[in-house]
């Protein structure tokens, strides 16, 4: 049984000719999600700046967002926040985070309950006090700088220096702009979108390594090809590849934002985004960047050595 | 390549094997496990509470609460201590942790401290020359004694719980003073909240009747007696807003062995029962103080304070004041289940009803059907034959993370889900590898077999790579993450590892024995 579909010919495109773009368009991105970050900021989940979120579910017909509203607004606990969620009879509700330490938040809840009375189904409530809310922006940031940091010592280790540099530039690239994502169309940042953040900066470093695995191999085998070409081959060779790996891990992350309910949404949208941008950036960030700090050939080819090409197999 | 040793066909088959009957059971209803013989294994994947519904309560100990509360006890003792040994002092005080004093007399600092060494072993004394003095506990038995309260709020905590008929409550300590409390199946949690945040420390005190309350109010409090407000009754016969009550303890509610909910004159009331000490100081007390009152104090509050009619020998007796048949029942249940340590504080609260968790595993079920079938269509659309073979070792790879999981009893939560439909768009890409590097050598002339070879060879260390950077951003999220997150992190390490062995081995074993056994001329890739 053959394949349907081969892609049959290496193929030959010039991506070095449009990594000045790439690059002068990426660091637009860039700087516009920094921007973006700094000037609007992100819209933290509770999960982050602490607060209550009940996910209510009116029995019976269509919820009257204003008459809640009206009603939460009377008890002078802070702007309330409302909002449909799903269908009709869903109700996403956001309380600010109360003042006067953790035991305030569960009063406010508590009240929040009885002023909205009966007639309501509580899918979901989620209280965080500021105790833990600043925790856990803590161990995330932790968590994002640790992740990174332990992903360019891996790839200093396996590879030479100006390789780790590529790496970490274009795995920043990728993680400050799914931030900017967020804060330009207000997504929900919690600690799910964390994880994907995380995820992403490993899926992007994994898209990296494979180009860079081969740049490294061709770079043993052509002894005097010029560098910029060397990269071309190196991308080319490794394009269907590249194609085939995005179209899988998208394609199973598209289902999970158009299947996974609300829950995973922001956690689906940052994938989708990371997935795309880490191949982009593998193509014209982390690629390109070893054009202008070139590894050392001689000491990769002698490096290689004796070790044949052929080497038995185990 | 064509080269495998029996003992790793055996090694990869037996892993396979182990990998479908231990997901097996994830198959099955819990009904019809029951029909199962004993041999096979019964454990499925546990879910966690945003699936199965339930409430996820971070409760914290405050240990300083406490022991503020037990230095003010203590202040006491100094007082007498320092009166006893004839010496002057101003500004006693708790301040912090601290107990503080100024001697009138610096120079008698080490009479100070003999006096006052006796009061408790744990206390550190430290006076200053200028007669500034300082007790505090030391570092070790403050530990020690964090520790302890921590260990017997759990212990409460769970008899509060189980009071309540939860099933399968998980309560264990987080950190130093962190208590986490999981209650599946409880989507309203107010109930349970409201039992675990009350101290419930019961106590019988006499109440002075020497003063009124407006005169102690108005300052003139007698030593030793504090004045403690009436706790908010329903309305009716309620009797004094605060009563004026001598510190010392007649009987401690430590000493019950017994509470029910009952009726009196058709009012809820609460029944105990002391054990023989309890009730023989209960006894001695009221036999001393008949004609007097004396207070019920619940938590600070006086529940009722009834007037001793004669000695209450029979170690048992009855606290009425305006309950609910719900208020009385939940008491009684408090006393049974004993006095917190310390106060309890919520910090982080996630309740999930019953029916948003069956929503979100049927919402997660579709989306990894939907990705697995994707998925395996693109691979035999884009490798035919090695598609479906990578297809194989992708089932494989599915069956050993779900027996992984069950095995290991991970918790799968919501964004683990997403952990697994992740997984297989990466596991895939393994194989993607391992295919496109055999077709390169294949175009650049290889005979067939040495290119399958080079295939593996060669992808081997570009797969090792990718893996180990997935794994590491894995590992972390599972040790910084907490919750929902650490699904995720359980179930993309598991599934890196899984995608590993299933890719490279399970893909290869599939090919060597296609080779041998038909014998092809050709690869079709």
């Amino acid at each position: 049984m053959r394949p349907l579909i081969v892609i049959r010919r290496t193929p030959t495109i010039d991506f070095m000719r449009w990594h000045k773009f790439g690059m002068a368009f990426s660091g637009v991105l860039a700087v516009v999600s920094i921007g973006l970050f700094l000037a609007i900021g992100l819209n933290y989940g509770i999960d982050f700046k602490g607060g209550t979120l009940i996910e209510a579910r009116v029995t019976g017909g269509p919820a009257d967002l204003a008459a809640m509203r009206a009603k939460l607004d009377a008890l002078h606990i802070g702007e309330a926040s409302l909002q449909n969620f799903g269908d009709k009879s869903e109700v996403l509700i956001r309380l600010p985070q109360q003042p006067g330490g953790d035991a305030e938040q569960q009063k406010a809840i508590e009240l929040a309950r009885k002023a909205l009375g009966g007639g309501i189904d509580y899918r979901r409530v989620e209280v965080v006090g500021p105790t833990v809310g600043s925790e856990l922006i803590r161990a995330g940031v932790l968590a994002t700088v640790l992740a990174l940091a332990a992903i360019m010592i891996y790839i200093w280790f396996r590879f030479e220096w100006q390789f780790g540099v590529g790496a970490t530039i274009s795995t920043i690239h990728d993680v400050v702009t799914t931030i900017g994502l967020f804060a330009i169309f207000r997504l929900d940042f919690d600690l799910t979108t964390l994880a994907a953040i995380l995820t992403i900066a490993g899926y992007s470093i994994n898209d990296t390594v494979v180009i860079y695995d081969r740049i490294r191999e061709t770079m043993r085998k052509q002894r005097t090809m010029p560098f910029r070409e060397l990269i071309n081959l190196a991308l080319n060779e490794t394009l269907s590849r590249t194609i085939l790996t995005v179209s899988t891990v998208a394609l199973a992350v598209l289902s999970l934002l158009i299947f996974g309910g609300e829950v995973l949404r922001g956690f689906s949208i940052a994938m989708l985004w990371g997935v795309v941008v880490g191949t982009y950036s593998s193509l014209f960030i982390a690629a390109p960047i070893l054009y202008y700090i070139q590894p050392n050939r001689r000491a990769i080819q002698r490096e290689s050595g004796g070790a044949a090409p052929e080497r038995a197999s185990r | 390549m064509l080269y495998f040793a029996n003992w790793k066909i055996l090694v990869i088959l037996g892993v396979c094997a182990l990998g479908v009957l231990f997901s097996l059971p994830n198959v099955f209803t819990p009904a019809q496990l029951g029909f199962l013989p004993q041999q096979v294994p019964h454990k499925q994947v546990s879910l966690g509470l945003d699936l199965r519904g339930g409430s996820y309560l971070l409760l914290e100990v405050d240990f300083a609460a406490a022991q503020k509360e037990r230095l003010n006890t203590l202040v006491d003792n100094v007082r007498n201590g320092l009166r006893d040994a004839h010496l002057g002092y101003t500004g006693l005080a708790v301040d912090n942790n601290t107990i503080v004093f100024t001697l009138r007399e610096p120079d008698k600092a080490d009479e100070a401290k003999k006096a006052l060494g006796t009061i408790d072993p744990d206390l550190i004394v430290d006076i200053k020359p200028d007669g500034t003095g300082t007790m505090k506990f030391n570092d070790v038995a403050a530990n020690a004694r964090r520790e302890q309260a921590v260990a017997q709020s759990i212990e409460i905590i769970r008899r509060r719980v189980d009071e309540t008929g939860t099933k399968e409550p998980s309560i264990q300590s987080q950190g130093s003073d962190r208590i986490l409390v999981q209650l599946p199946g409880i989507d309203n949690p107010e109930h349970v909240k409201q039992l675990l945040g009350r101290t419930a420390k019961l106590t019988f005190q006499l109440v002075d009747a020497s003063v009124t309350l407006d005169d102690a109010r108005r300052g003139r409090l007698p030593p030793g007696d504090e004045i403690l407000n009436a706790q908010e009754s329903s309305g009716r016969n309620s009797g004094a807003p605060a009563y004026v009550v001598k510190k010392r303890v007649m009987v401690g509610g430590d000493t019950l062995t017994d509470a029910q909910a009952t009726f009196q004159n058709n009012e809820p009331v609460v029944s105990f029962r002391f054990d023989s000490a309890g009730a023989k100081r209960f006894g001695d007390a009221t036999r001393a103080n008949v004609g007097k009152p004396f207070a019920i104090v619940l938590d600070n509050k006086v529940i009722s304070a009834p007037v001793i009619r004669e000695a209450i020998l029979g170690g048992s007796g009855i606290i009425s004041g305006s309950f609910t048949v719900q208020s009385a029942s939940d008491l009684a249940l408090l006393l049974r289940a004993g006095a917190l340590p310390a106060p309890i504080t919520i910090l982080e609260e996630r309740t999930v009803g019953p029916d948003l968790g069956a929503d979100s595993i049927h919402a997660g079920a579709v989306s990894c059907i939907v990705a697995v079938i994707l998925v395996v269509v693109f691979m035999v659309l884009f490798y035919g034959l090695f598609g479906i073979f990578a297809d194989v070792a992708l089932f494989f790879n599915l069956c050993l993370m779900l027996a992984t999981l069950s095995v290991l009893g991970a918790t799968l939560t919501l964004p683990g889900i997403a952990g697994i439909a992740l997984t297989l768009g990466m596991a895939v890409d393994a194989n993607v590898l391992i295919y496109e590097r055999i077709r390169e050598e294949l175009r650049s002339g290889r005979s067939m077999l040495s290119s399958l070879d080079a295939g593996f060879t060669r992808a081997f260390g570009t797969i090792l790579d990718s893996h180990v950077t997935t794994l590491v951003a894995g590992l972390l999220l599972y040790w910084l993450g907490s919750g929902p997150v650490k699904g995720f992190a359980v179930t993309l390490s598991i599934g890196v590892l899984t995608s590993l062995f299933s890719a490279i081995l399970v893909t290869r074993l599939i090919i060597v024995t296609w080779v041998r056994r038909w014998k092809p001329k050709e690869i079709p890739l």
